[in-house]
C-alpha cells in the first residue's frame, strides 16, 4: 500500500464533502432568499395599492389571500422536496419503468420480443429451480426466523443478562452478508476423511460417526444450509422488535388476567399474541421483502452453482455476466410483481393510519 | 395498524417497574432452567461461528489448514501473521486490503450524509407544510422503499454510462467516469436507494413533534425554513443518528451496488466486492479468509455496540408502526 495510490481516493472524498457543503448550504439559503423576496415583493404591491390610495384594493378579500398563501406553502413544500424527487426519479421511478419496458426486449435492447423473456424463464428448468428455490427461502426465513427471534424474547425478557444475551443474538445484523457468508462458509468446510476436520459442522458430523460431507455441492441440502445463514442475521432483527412490543403491553391488562387466574399458555396465546400481532406482522414483512431481495449470501457461497441460485443472483447473471438484458429486466420485474401484495397492504394500512 | 411504542424522542423509555411483565412470569412459571438452557442454546449457537472465526483469523496458515480452531484451546499457538498478510502484503494473491478498506470509507461517508439532509428537508415538507396532494406524495414515497432494487439497476448504469435519451434527442450528457470518479457514481445510486426508507423514517420523527410548537413559531412569524433550521434540526438528533447508523451499515456491508457501479478494481471497489472475490477464487486460503472477514466486520461492530440504542429506536421507529 503506496499513500500515493490513496491519495487520488482522499481528495475524491474530499471533494464529495465539499459538494455535501455547497448543495446543503445553497438549499438553505436558497430557502431563506425565496420566501423573503416574495414578502418584500408582497410588501411593495401593498404600498404601491396604498399610495394609489385605493380604498379596499389595499386589501384583497380574505378567499382570495388564503388561497395565495396556500399557493407559496406549496411552491416552498415542493421546494423542500426538489432533491428527493428529482433523485427518487433519477434514480428509481424511471430506471424501474426502463426495466419494465427492457423486460420485453431481447438481450442488447434492439428489438421487441414480445414476452418471450417471461416464457424463457417459466420453461427453462435451471430457471424454474432458480424460482422454487426463491420460494423456499420466502417460507422459511420469515418463519424461523420469526419464531427463534419471539421464543428468545420470551426468554430472556427480564433475565439476569438481558441486555448481553439480546447483543449475541443482535449482533449478526452488523456483519455483512458476505461476512456472515465466509463465517458459515468456515463453518461448513470439508476435508476429505482420514483427515481433521476444520469445519465445524463436519467436525461434529464425524464425531456422531458420519462420513464428512461437501454440504455445499448437494442439492437440495445446500440451499437450506444457505437458508441458515440468512436465518442467523435475521433473528436478532426478529428479536428487537418483538421484545419491544412485548415490554410494551399495558400492565393492567397483564394484572386483571392474573387476578382471573389464567396460566401461563393461556396467558401467552390470549394476551400476549393478539398484543404484539402488529410487530409480528411488521417483522414478518420485513423479513420476507429482504429475502426476496437476497442475492449476497449465495454469490459469496456458490455463486448459483449446485442448484442454489435464488433470483436476484439469477437476474445479475443474465443481466451483468451473460448480457441478456432482457432476460434479466424480466426476472426484476418477476421480483417485483411478487412485492406488489406486500405494497399494496403497507399502503392501505398507511392510509389508514394517516386518517386516525 | 396502531403504534406499539411510544416515540422516543428524548430519552429511552423507562423500564416497567409495576407488576413484571407477562413474559417475565411465564418465564418464572416455565421451569426456570429449561427457559434459561433453551436461551442459552440459542446464544452459544448464535456466537459460535463468528469466535471460530475470530480465533481462527490469529493462528498460523498451517494450522488453519490441518486442525480444527476448537484445537487452539489444548494447543495455543497465535500470531498477527495473517492480518499483516490481508492488509499490506504486496503480492496480488494476499488481499492488500488496506486499500478496499479506504474504498470502504470513502464510499461510505458520502453516501450517509446525502440522504440524511435531502430527507430531513422533505420529511419536513411532508409533515408541516400544507400543499395540496401532500400525503399521495408521501404514499408515493413509502411505496418505493419496498421496489426491490434489481428494478433500477441496469438503467441506472446505462444512464451513467451512455446518458439519457428520448426519443432520441440525449437530454444528459454520459458520465464516462473513470477510476476514481466511479466513487460518484457510487454515491449517487446509494442516495437514490436510501431516501425512501429515509424519508419514512424521519417522516415519523418529525410529524410527532409538537404541534402547538410550531404553531408558535408559525403565529410568531417564524418562516418554514427558519423553523427547519432553527427548531426542527436540534430536536431531530436522534432520528437523525439512527438513520444514519442504519445507512452506515447498510452501504459498508453492500455488495450489490458496489458490484455494478464501483466496479472491481483496487481503485473503487470496497472491501465486501474484494471478499467475495477472495471467497470466490481463493476458497482454501482460510487464513486470508478468516482475517479478511474479520477486518471488514470490525468497523460496522464497532459502530453498532457503541450506538446501539440509537440503532434499536431507529428500527422500533421504523419498523412497529409501518
Amino acid at each position: 500500500m503506496e499513500f500515493a495510490d490513496e491519495a487520488p481516493k482522499l481528495l475524491m472524498l474530499l471533494y464529495g464533502l465539499i459538494a455535501f457543503a455547497v448543495v446543503v448550504g445553497g438549499l438553505l439559503v436558497l430557502l431563506d432568499v425565496v420566501p423573503a423576496w416574495f414578502a418584500r415583493r408582497r410588501e411593495a404591491a401593498l404600498l404601491a395599492a396604498a399610495t394609489t390610495g385605493g380604498a379596499g384594493t389595499a386589501a384583497p378579500p380574505p378567499a382570495r389571500r388564503r388561497s395565495v398563501a396556500n399557493r407559496r406553502e406549496g411552491g416552498l413544500g415542493l421546494f423542500f422536496l426538489l432533491p428527493t424527487l428529482l433523485l427518487l426519479a433519477v434514480g428509481l421511478i424511471v430506471p424501474a419503468i426502463r426495466t419494465f419496458l427492457l423486460s420485453f426486449m431481447d438481450g442488447g435492447s434492439r428489438n421487441w420480443v414480445g414476452f418471450s423473456n417471461y416464457t424463457w424463464m417459466f420453461s427453462q428448468d435451471e430457471i424454474f429451480s432458480v424460482l422454487t428455490n426463491t420460494l423456499v427461502w420466502v417460507i422459511l426465513v420469515p418463519l424461523v426466523a420469526t419464531a427463534i427471534g419471539l421464543i428468545y424474547a420470551v426468554l430472556v425478557d427480564r433475565a439476569r443478562f438481558e441486555s448481553v444475551a439480546k447483543a449475541l443474538i443482535f449482533m449478526p445484523m452488523a456483519i455483512s452478508f458476505v461476512g456472515a457468508s465466509i463465517i458459515w462458509k468456515f463453518v461448513y468446510a470439508y476435508r476429505s476423511g482420514e483427515y481433521d476436520q476444520i469445519g465445524l459442522l463436519n467436525h461434529v458430523w464425524k464425531m456422531l460417526g458420519g462420513e464428512p460431507q461437501q454440504w455445499l455441492s448437494n442439492p437440495p441440502l445446500n440451499t437450506l444450509l444457505l437458508i441458515v445463514i440468512m436465518i442467523w442475521i435475521q433473528a436478532g432483527f426478529a428479536m428487537v422488535v418483538l421484545s419491544a412490543a412485548i415490554k410494551a403491553i399495558p400492565g393492567d391488562v397483564i394484572e386483571a388476567a392474573r387476578l382471573d387466574g389464567v396460566n401461563p399458555w393461556q396467558m401467552f396465546w390470549q394476551i400476549t399474541m393478539p398484543s404484539i400481532r402488529p410487530a409480528l406482522i411488521v417483522v414478518v414483512v420485513t423479513v420476507s421483502i429482504a429475502t426476496l431481495k437476497v442475492f449476497d449470501i449465495v454469490r459469496t457461497t456458490t455463486n448459483g452453482n449446485y442448484d442454489t441460485g435464488v433470483i436476484a443472483n439469477e437476474m445479475y447473471n443474465q443481466a451483468f455476466r451473460f448480457g441478456q438484458t432482457g432476460q434479466g429486466s424480466a426476472l426484476a420485474v418477476f421480483l417485483f410483481v411478487l412485492v406488489i401484495p406486500i405494497v399494496i397492504y403497507q399502503v392501505h394500512n398507511l392510509r389508514k393510519q394517516r386518517e386516525v | 395498524m396502531t403504534t406499539t411504542t411510544p416515540p422516543a424522542l428524548a430519552s429511552p423509555p423507562v423500564k416497567p417497574t409495576g407488576p413484571e411483565t407477562r413474559a417475565a412470569r411465564v418465564r418464572r412459571r416455565l421451569n426456570n432452567p429449561v427457559a434459561t438452557g433453551i436461551s442459552i442454546v440459542i446464544a452459544v449457537i448464535w456466537t459460535i461461528p463468528t469466535f471460530g472465526l475470530f480465533v481462527s483469523s490469529f493462528r498460523p496458515e498451517d494450522e488453519i489448514k490441518t486442525t480444527g480452531w476448537w484445537t487452539a484451546f489444548t494447543d495455543p499457538q497465535f500470531t498477527l501473521q495473517n492480518y499483516q498478510e490481508v492488509l499490506f502484503g504486496r503480492s496480488a494473491s494476499s488481499g492488500q486490503l488496506a486499500g478496499y478498506f479506504i474504498n470502504s470509507m470513502v464510499i461510505t461517508i458520502p453516501s450517509v450524509l446525502f440522504p440524511l439532509a435531502f430527507a430531513a428537508l422533505a420529511a419536513y415538507a411532508l409533515s408541516w407544510i400544507n400543499f395540496r396532494g401532500r400525503d399521495w406524495v408521501y404514499i408515493g414515497i413509502f411505496a418505493l422503499q419496498i421496489v426491490p432494487l434489481q428494478m433500477a439497476l441496469v438503467p441506472l448504469l446505462s444512464f451513467f454510462s451512455e446518458g439519457a435519451s428520448v426519443a432520441g434527442i440525449p437530454l444528459t450528457p454520459a458520465w464516462n467516469l473513470e477510476d476514481e470518479g466511479k466513487f460518484v457514481q457510487v454515491w449517487f445510486a446509494h442516495t437514490c436507494f436510501a431516501l425512501p426508507c429515509a424519508v419514512f423514517l424521519l417522516h415519523n420523527f418529525i410529524s410527532q413533534l409538537p404541534k402547538d410548537l410550531m404553531e408558535a413559531a408559525r403565529v410568531d412569524g417564524a418562516t418554514h425554513p427558519k423553523i427547519f433550521r432553527s427548531i426542527v434540526l436540534p430536536l431531530i438528533v436522534p432520528a437523525l443518528a439512527a438513520f444514519g447508523i442504519f445507512q452506515f451499515l447498510w452501504v459498508w456491508n453492500d455488495l450489490l451496488v458496489a458490484l455494478i457501479f464501483a466496479g472491481g478494481g483496487s481503485e473503487t471497489a470496497p472491501l465486501t466486492v474484494r471478499l467475495a472475490e477472495l471467497a470466490g477464487t481463493r476458497a482454501n486460503e482460510w487464513q486470508r479468509l478468516t482475517s479478511g472477514a474479520f477486518i471488514s466486520i470490525v468497523v460496522p461492530l464497532i459502530v453498532f455496540l457503541s450506538l446501539q440504542r440509537y440503532f434499536v429506536r431507529g428500527l422500533l421507529a421504523g419498523g412497529v408502526k409501518g
